[in-house]
């Protein structure tokens, strides 16, 4: 027997990603570094243990295994508590019926009962795709104050981007009219950021029609909101100001990454009231020898770095050898640049080995601002080269030989 | 693994030597090598042996040692049955405090008796040295020995003077331990014990009871040297790296020595881990011109400035201009623009203003004591 929750946060962690490429080959979107000791996922759920949200359902799906390992028990976040906690659910079979999540709202949808052991009040549902540090009170207060049977987090975007995004037509008073999923010609610059609150009981009946409705997409965006708002119920906007990043593209996240290197970067993560939290790998602090040149870069415990780095974000236990050079790059955990490697606007994965000699990526003036990215575990071997903007499937092998006629 | 023993840490040593460091906390609290406190040592060999049942006896100024071990998780200590246990003395004997090590062996008889395995592993919270017990617990067994102590080759000279607690052992051909001298004037024995010793638990009953009914007071010579006759003891060789914090110069070259990548490799980064509680903190920063070589740098270390052959613990801020060297910062010091430092210690949540210069040398470094504004 559970006790009795006023909200339950749901959060969507199954998205693929698949614009991040090889990063996401083998993991799931919210499992991507970043930072040098984050993972995507960090953000939102820390998000819920400050506001006060100790109850998580994290829904995985597409590679949930290094998910699945980072979460555990939800300690790292202090979700292990007595009442609450982190529960990982994945799909699962029920009777002769089980089935993936078909969409964001059927994911809800098939862990109904997973909410209803808690009789909560509110139903936050949360994606575990983006960047940012929101606390979700002010929205569920605002929710509250409404008396809203949704409420959606929005941010204002400039019109020219605002067709990417889920737009929001408010009257004054920020109550929702219409809702239009990446419209061509967007009428508001009110984005939604994938952050919902829902009076519970009435959101599972709409649940329950959707998955009822063989039509539908079963997705929040696409359908659900649309039938609320079709059902005349109270939808309101709640604008978010702060610090928000989708790092879905591999340009994003480098850009976001290289951002937290400017003097004051616009992610303030020294915030102690607000600190993110994540699994800390047991490691020294980081050494920089007598020979190496740090500069403008941000680097994680474990490191040795006997080379160059510059404008680049490390992560714990890479190790940069003699005469090696790092420069405005992001290099994930564990992963080894040897003597005399050269590593430029690059995103290299975790335990990759870059080998001696090597050339992975170019600087923005000549490799045209392209990010070469090496996946997981992959090794790129003595002399070899990675021209900007190429991708190194992980586990692969770049010999010396592949170079061929590729330009430098 | 060891399954059938429990750890005694006894962490409620007296280190004068120590100075501003130890005024606030035990010395087994003390900060060392970039991330870790001293006791993390002990804590984390005994998790690597396997060992499931500790407790450490804590004496005076525990609050942070408290503070750090909580509930033992970070060791894998935090347990249904067994793990942590924090051994403080009761108040309602006549003192408030134990005066020695006897007094608090016998103030823990309640665990001591409690614990469930057959074998004690007692040790310090003083030194630093990476090992498991497995295979002086196979030592021994099979040398059939009543008492088995640690030790390591060391020179006197390597003490340079501070040779407060030194104790060492003279062992016989067959590593049976015939003598054990004190803090000696001059020795040409160059093993110094390490003040780890397995035992039978109904032996270490027997020898506490034993000294206190005799009112005896000296753990070395009473407990250990007065049964030399009548018990086996034998010498346990550890080779590896030892650091003991007798004194601020001890302390502080233990810290240089962990610099080093080797020592690095061999102490943090091989099988056998040192664990610790971790804060969560942002990784380091290195901001325009600053230039750091030889150093040691954690998480929530924010650098704009020069820092040399230095050993920054977590969320320093080493401003513009700024050069350190040959320094220790423990966690959350704030060093101002401009400012030097060459030898100095600065304690936790230690401010130095800008333009300051504070010069130690490697014998007398300089300590600035905790929560200070230089």
């Amino acid at each position: 027997m559970y006790r009795k929750k006023r909200t339950v946060a749901m959060l969507l962690a199954g998205g693929q990603g698949s614009r991040l490429g090889v990063l996401t080959k083998h993991r799931a979107k919210p499992a991507v570094t970043f930072g040098g000791k984050y993972r995507v996922i960090d953000f939102p759920l820390s998000n819920c243990v400050r506001s006060g949200i100790d109850t998580v359902g994290v829904l995985t799906q597409y590679q949930p295994l290094e998910l699945n390992t980072y979460i555990g028990t939800g300690s790292p976040w202090d979700l292990d508590t007595v009442t609450g906690g982190a529960f990982v659910l994945p799909p699962y079979v029920k009777g002769k019926s089980g089935k993936w999540y078909s969409g964001t709202a059927d994911a809800i949808y098939q862990n109904m009962y997973f909410i209803d052991q808690f009789d909560p009040e509110i139903l936050l549902v949360l994606s575990g795709d983006h960047i940012y540090k929101m606390n979700y009170n002010w929205m569920i207060h605002n929710h509250l104050d409404n008396g809203a049977d949704a409420t959606i987090a929005v941010l204002r975007v400039p019109l020219e981007e605002a067709s990417r995004f889920g737009i929001m037509n408010t009257n004054r008073n920020m109550r929702i009219t219409e809702f239009e999923e990446k419209p061509e010609h967007p009428k508001n610059d009110l984005a939604s950021m994938g952050v919902y609150a829902f009076k519970w009981p009435v959101i599972k009946d709409y649940l329950i029609r959707d998955n009822a409705d063989p039509e539908s997409d079963n997705d929040f965006g696409k359908n659900v909101i649309p039938a609320m708002l079709a059902g005349k119920q109270k939808l309101f906007a709640y604008e978010y100001k702060g610090y928000w990043k989708d790092v879905g593209t591999i340009r994003s996240l480098w850009d976001a990454n290289m951002e937290l290197l400017l003097d004051r970067p616009p992610l303030n993560l020294y915030d102690d009231p607000w600190r993110i939290y994540s699994r800390n790998p047991n490691e020294p602090p980081h050494y920089i020898a007598e020979n190496a040149t740090v500069k403008n870069s941000i680097i994680t415990e474990g490191c040795r770095i006997y080379g160059t780095v510059e404008g680049s974000v490390l992560s714990s236990g890479v190790v940069v050898e003699k005469g090696a050079v790092v420069k405005d790059s992001i290099i994930m955990a564990g992963t080894l640049i040897a003597e005399g490697g050269r590593v430029e606007m690059s995103v290299v994965d975790e335990e990759v080995v870059i080998g001696k000699r090597s050339h992975v990526g170019e600087l923005p003036e000549k490799g045209a601002g392209k990010i070469a990215v090496v996946g997981k575990r992959a090794k790129v071997q003595a002399g070899a080269t990675v021209p900007a903007g190429e991708q190194v499937d992980a586990d692969a092998t770049v010999s010396k030989a592949r170079k061929g006629g590729e330009p430098k | 693994m060891i399954r059938d023993a429990f750890g005694l840490i006894y962490a409620g040593e007296q280190v004068m030597q120590m100075r501003e460091l130890v005024e606030f906390r035990a010395v087994g609290a003390v900060p060392i090598g970039g991330r870790y406190r001293v006791i993390d040592f002990p804590l984390s060999n005994f998790m690597n042996s396997g060992i499931r049942t500790v407790g450490i006896i804590a004496n005076r100024n525990y609050n942070s040692l408290m503070d750090h071990l909580s509930s033992g998780k970070a060791w894998d200590l935090s347990r249904k049955d067994d793990g942590l246990f924090f051994l403080t003395p009761f108040a309602n004997k006549e003192t408030g405090a134990y005066k020695n090590i006897i007094e608090a062996l016998r103030g823990s008889m309640d665990f001591i008796r409690r614990a469930k395995a057959e074998y004690c592993i007692l040790t310090n919270s003083h030194m630093i040295y990476n090992s498991t017990y497995d295979d002086m617990m196979r030592f021994h067994v099979d040398s059939g020995a009543d008492i088995t102590m640690l030790y390591n080759k060391a020179s006197l000279e390597s003490y340079r003077g501070e040779r407060f607690k030194d104790v060492r052992l003279k062992i016989d051909k067959t590593g049976r331990i015939t003598d054990l001298v004190t803090a000696p004037e001059s020795t040409n024995l160059d093993t110094a014990g390490m003040e780890t010793l397995i035992l039978r638990k109904d032996i270490l009953i027997y020898l506490t009871e034993e000294c206190a009914a005799r009112g005896e007071t000296s753990f070395a010579h009473d407990f250990i040297r007065g049964n030399l006759d009548r018990l086996k003891m034998m010498g346990f060789e550890y080779t590896g790296y030892v650091g003991r914090m007798h004194s601020v110069a001890a302390y502080y070259r233990a810290n240089m020595d962990l610099i080093d990548p080797h020592l690095q490799k061999t102490m943090f980064q091989g099988q056998n881990r040192i664990y610790t509680k971790v804060k969560d903190e942002v990784p380091a920063k290195y901001i325009g011109d600053s230039r750091v070589k030889n150093s040691l740098v954690a998480n929530g270390c924010i650098i704009e400035g020069e820092v040399e052959n230095s050993m920054l613990f977590r969320g320093a801020y080493i401003g513009k201009g700024v050069t350190i060297k040959n320094c220790i910062l423990l966690p959350n010091t704030e060093v101002n623009d401009n400012s030097e430092l060459e030898y100095v210690i600065l304690d936790k949540n230690v401010g130095v203003r800008s333009r300051t210069r504070l010069i130690g040398n490697e014998e007398f470094p300089v300590v600035i004591r905790k929560g200070a504004r230089v």
